[in-house]
C-alpha cells in the first residue's frame, strides 16, 4: 500500500514536471477557457437583433413609409435594401443579400383601415374577405432562429401607425421569469461553457496520456517495472484535476466580473459537482487512450465525444426539445449531467444532494471507466 | 586486454543454480514462428549473449524471458519464478534496458532516476545515497541537471543502464545496448557490465556486434528464431565446422566469385587486401584445394588462420550458403 502510494506519487510528480516544461500546453490551459469564454459569451445570442431585410413598396405612400419605420423601431430588423419587384427581392434572398423582404401592397391603406386591431372595420372586420393582413414577409426559412424572430412580428401592435390607442387584449397567461428575468443568454451560457471547456481539455489531456508514452517508447520501460495499471491511471489523472479546477475558476470568475452572471450557490456545492465531472471526463480520456494507437487517433476520438457534448448536452439546445433517441445519447454523456448540476448550483442555488441522480451517475461513470481503462491496459506486449 | 578480463571471469566458481531455465520455448506471431524450440540455461553471475542478425528473434526471446510476452508453448523459469504466471513477482528482481532509449527526454537525468527509484519503492534515504552512487559510477554527476533528450548517445546509454540497475536487480536484460554508441563508449560500458557481474548480477545481452559477443562468457547464436550454437566464444571457435584460409592476391573480387561456386567452400569475404575463405572441415587440405583452382596464381599467398567469431557466426547460420 505504501509503495503503491509512492508509485502514484512518482507518476504525479513526473506528469507535473513534464507539464511545466511544456510551455505551450501550459499556456493553453489558461488561454482556452479565457478566449473561449470571451468569444462565446459575447457571440452567442439567441435574441436576434438587426436582421438585414429588404422592402418592396408597391404603395409608395406616406403610410407605407411610416409602416416601415414602425417595423424598424422594434429593433429586430434593419431595412438595408429596397427593391422594385418581388422577383428581384427573391433573388436578393437567394444571394443572401437580405434574410427577408417586406412586401407592402398597393392597397395597404384600405387593408389597414379594415384591420381588426384598428377597429374601423365596417361591416364586421372578422370576415375573411374584408379583413386581410396589411403586408407580407418573405423569409429565408432555412435558419429557424431568424425565421422565428421575424414570425414574432406577425402580431406586432400598430399603435403608432394611426396615433390611436390599441385594443390591448388581456394576456391568457401571466409569465414570471425566475433566475434570469432580463433574459440574458450569457447567464445560461457561462455555466454551460464550464462543461464544454472541461470536456474538451480534460478528455484531450488524458486521451493523449497513455498513447504519448507508447509513441515515445516510454511504455516499454514502464511495463517492465512493478507499476500496476491502476496506479498509472490514477497518477495520470491526478494532476489534471487541479488544472480543471483552475479552468473552472477562470470561467466562473470572468463570468461573474465581466458578464455579471449571478453566483447563487455555495462554493462547496460547486466544488463537489465540478470534481465529479472532472474525474469522469479524465477517466473517459483514459479509456480513449487505451483504445487509440497514436495521438492523432486519440484526438479524433476526443472530437467524437466533444461534438455531441456541445450539441446534445443542453448547452446549445434544451434537452427536453430533443427526440427520445437523442435524449438517450445525451444521457450517456457526462457533460449532460454536469450542465444540469452546475446550472442548478450556480443559477438556482440547488443543493447537489437534491440532484443525486446526476451525482451518482457521474460517480458510477468514473468508477466504471477507471476499471475499463485499467483492464484494457495490459502489462504484456501480446 | 579483453581476453584477460574474460579469462578471470571464466575461472570463477559458478553457482550450480541457473538464473534462467527455458525448455522448448516457442512463440508465434500469427504464421511466423519468432522463436522455435529454444532451450536455454544461463548460469548465475555470468554474462550471456544472444548473437544474431536483425529479425533473428533476440528481442522476442528477451521479452519472453522478462514476462512481457507470453510463450505459445514451453516452460520458462527465471530466478525461481514461473512465467508467465509469476511475471509480476519477477519484475522486482530484474532490470531491463530497452533497445530504444525509453526514459523521459523531457526530464533531467536526476528526475528520471528519482522517478524510477520511486517506482521501485526506494525510500527517500535509500534513494539519495543510491542516486549519488549511481551518478558517480556511471559518470553522470555533471549531467545530473541536464535534460535526458539533450544528451549524447553514450550518456543516454549510461543513464539507461543506471536506471535499469537502480533497484540492484539479480538479473539484467540488455537489448542491443550499444547500437547507438561509439567504440570508446562501448568499451567503458562493458567495463561497467563486468563490474556488475562481479558484484553478483547475471546479465543477458543481445547484440549483432562480433567484438561485443566475444566478451560474453557464453553465447547463443540465433537465426530465424532457432538457436544454432550455444557455448563460450572460445569453444565455439575451436569446434567450428570449417577451416579458414586467408588469400592475399590482386583480383580479389574475381577470385571470390570463382571460389564461392566450389561445393567445399562455405563462404568467402573480402577483408581489405585479403580474402577470407571458409572451407568445410571434411576437406583434409584446404590450401591445396584452393591452390588447384585456375583463378589462383602461383604468386598468391594462402595460409590457414585462426577462426574468428564472425567465421563461427557465418558457418553456423545460413549466411554463408547464400551465394
Amino acid at each position: 500500500m505504501k509503495t503503491s502510494l509512492l508509485r502514484i506519487q512518482a507518476i504525479v510528480t513526473k506528469e507535473l514536471l513534464q507539464l511545466r516544461r511544456d510551455r505551450m500546453t501550459f499556456a493553453m490551459v489558461i488561454m482556452i477557457p479565457l478566449v473561449q469564454l470571451l468569444l462565446f459569451a459575447f457571440a452567442i445570442n439567441t435574441n436576434v437583433r438587426n436582421i438585414p431585410v429588404g422592402v418592396v413598396d408597391h404603395s409608395q405612400t406616406s403610410l407605407s413609409r411610416v409602416l416601415q419605420q414602425t417595423v424598424a423601431a422594434t429593433g429586430i430588423i434593419t431595412f438595408t435594401h429596397s427593391y422594385h419587384s418581388v422577383k428581384s427581392a427573391q433573388k436578393a434572398i437567394d444571394s443572401n443579400e437580405v434574410r427577408a423582404v417586406l412586401i407592402i401592397p398597393k392597397d395597404v391603406s384600405q387593408r389597414l383601415v379594415r384591420h381588426p386591431s384598428v377597429g374601423f372595420g365596417l361591416p364586421p372586420s372578422s370576415k375573411q374577405e374584408t379583413s386581410r393582413p396589411i403586408a407580407q414577409w418573405l423569409v429565408d426559412g432555412s435558419d429557424t432562429v431568424i425565421a422565428s424572430s421575424i414570425k414574432s412580428l406577425r402580431n406586432m401592435p400598430l399603435v403608432e401607425l394611426l396615433d390611436k390607442p390599441a385594443n390591448r387584449n388581456t394576456p391568457t397567461f401571466e409569465v414570471t421569469l425566475l433566475y434570469n428575468p432580463e433574459q440574458r443568454s450569457v447567464v445560461n451560457i457561462v455555466p454551460g461553457l464550464v462543461a464544454v471547456i472541461l470536456t474538451m481539455t480534460m478528455i484531450m489531456f488524458t486521451s493523449a496520456a497513455i498513447v504519448r508514452e507508447q509513441e515515445r517508447g516510454n511504455m516499454e520501460m514502464l511495463i517492465t517495472t512493478p507499476l500496476a495499471p491502476i496506479e498509472l491511471m490514477i497518477g495520470k489523472i491526478f494532476p489534471y484535476i487541479f488544472i480543471g479546477a483552475i479552468q473552472v475558476t477562470i470561467i466562473l470568475g470572468l463570468g461573474y466580473w465581466l458578464f455579471n452572471v449571478p453566483f447563487n450557490g455555495g462554493l462547496a456545492q460547486l466544488a463537489i459537482a465540478t470534481l465529479l465531472f472532472i474525474c469522469a471526463s479524465l477517466v473517459l480520456g483514459l479509456v480513449i487512450s487505451t483504445i487509440a494507437k497514436n495521438q492523432l487517433q486519440s484526438m479524433q476520438m476526443t472530437i467524437f465525444i466533444l461534438l455531441p457534448s456541445i450539441l446534445l448536452s443542453g448547452f446549445m439546445f434544451p434537452y427536453e426539445g430533443m427526440p427520445l433517441p437523442a435524449q438517450y445519447i445525451a444521457e450517456a454523456l457526462p457533460a449532460t449531467h454536469f450542465i444540469r448540476l452546475i446550472r442548478g448550483v450556480v443559477l438556482r442555488d440547488v443543493d447537489v444532494i437534491e440532484m443525486n441522480f446526476d451525482m451518482l451517475w457521474l460517480i458510477a461513470f468514473t468508477c466504471f471507466g477507471l476499471l475499463v481503462a485499467a483492464l484494457r491496459f495490459k502489462k504484456t506486449l501480446d | 586486454m579483453i581476453l584477460s578480463t574474460q579469462d578471470a571471469a571464466n575461472n570463477k566458481n559458478y553457482s550450480p543454480e541457473f538464473a534462467i531455465n527455458a525448455k522448448n520455448l516457442c512463440r508465434n506471431f500469427g504464421q511466423l514462428a519468432a522463436i522455435s524450440n529454444l532451450d536455454l540455461t544461463v548460469e548465475k553471475q555470468t554474462i550471456y549473449g544472444f548473437l544474431g542478425p536483425n529479425g533473428s528473434g533476440k528481442t522476442t526471446a528477451i521479452r519472453l524471458l522478462t514476462g512481457l510476452l507470453k510463450p505459445t508453448s514451453g516452460q520458462v523459469n527465471v530466478l525461481g519464478c514461473h512465467l508467465p504466471q509469476e511475471a509480476n513477482k519477477l519484475r522486482l528482481k530484474i532490470g531491463y534496458m530497452t533497445q530504444k532509449f525509453s526514459l523521459y527526454d523531457d526530464l533531467t537525468v536526476k528526475e528520471n532516476l528519482q522517478f524510477i527509484s520511486k517506482i521501485y519503492g526506494l525510500t527517500a534515504i535509500e534513494q539519495k545515497s543510491r542516486l549519488s552512487e549511481l551518478l558517480s559510477t556511471h559518470q553522470l554527476t555533471q549531467q545530473s541537471q541536464q535534460l535526458a533528450g539533450s544528451m549524447s548517445g553514450g550518456q543516454k546509454q549510461r543513464l539507461a543502464l543506471a536506471a535499469a540497475v537502480i533497484h540492484k536487480p539479480k538479473l539484467l536484460f540488455l537489448d542491443e545496448p550499444t547500437s547507438a554508441v561509439d567504440p570508446q563508449n562501448r568499451r567503458e560500458f562493458w567495463e561497467q557490465l563486468f563490474d556488475l557481474c562481479d558484484q553478483g548480477t547475471t546479465i543477458l545481452v543481445s547484440t549483432h556486434y562480433m567484438d561485443e559477443a566475444e566478451r560474453c562468457h557464453k553465447l547463443a547464436i540465433l537465426e530465424n528464431g532457432i538457436k544454432r550454437a550455444d557455448d563460450s566464444p572460445q569453444v565455439l571457435m575451436n569446434n567450428m565446422a570449417a577451416q579458414v584460409v586467408e588469400i592475399a592476391a590482386n583480383d580479389l573480387r574475381y577470385i571470390k566469385d570463382k571460389l564461392i561456386a566450389l561445393p567445399q567452400v562455405i563462404s568467402a569475404a573480402q577483408l581489405g587486401t585479403h580474402l577470407r575463405v571458409l572451407v568445410k572441415k571434411s576437406e583434409a587440405n584446404p590450401v591445396a584445394l584452393l591452390q588447384r583452382q585456375s583463378c589462383i596464381k602461383a604468386t598468391d599467398k594462402l595460409a590457414i588462420v585462426r577462426p574468428s567469431l564472425e567465421d563461427v557466426f557465418v558457418s553456423c547460420t545460413g549466411q554463408g550458403v547464400a551465394r
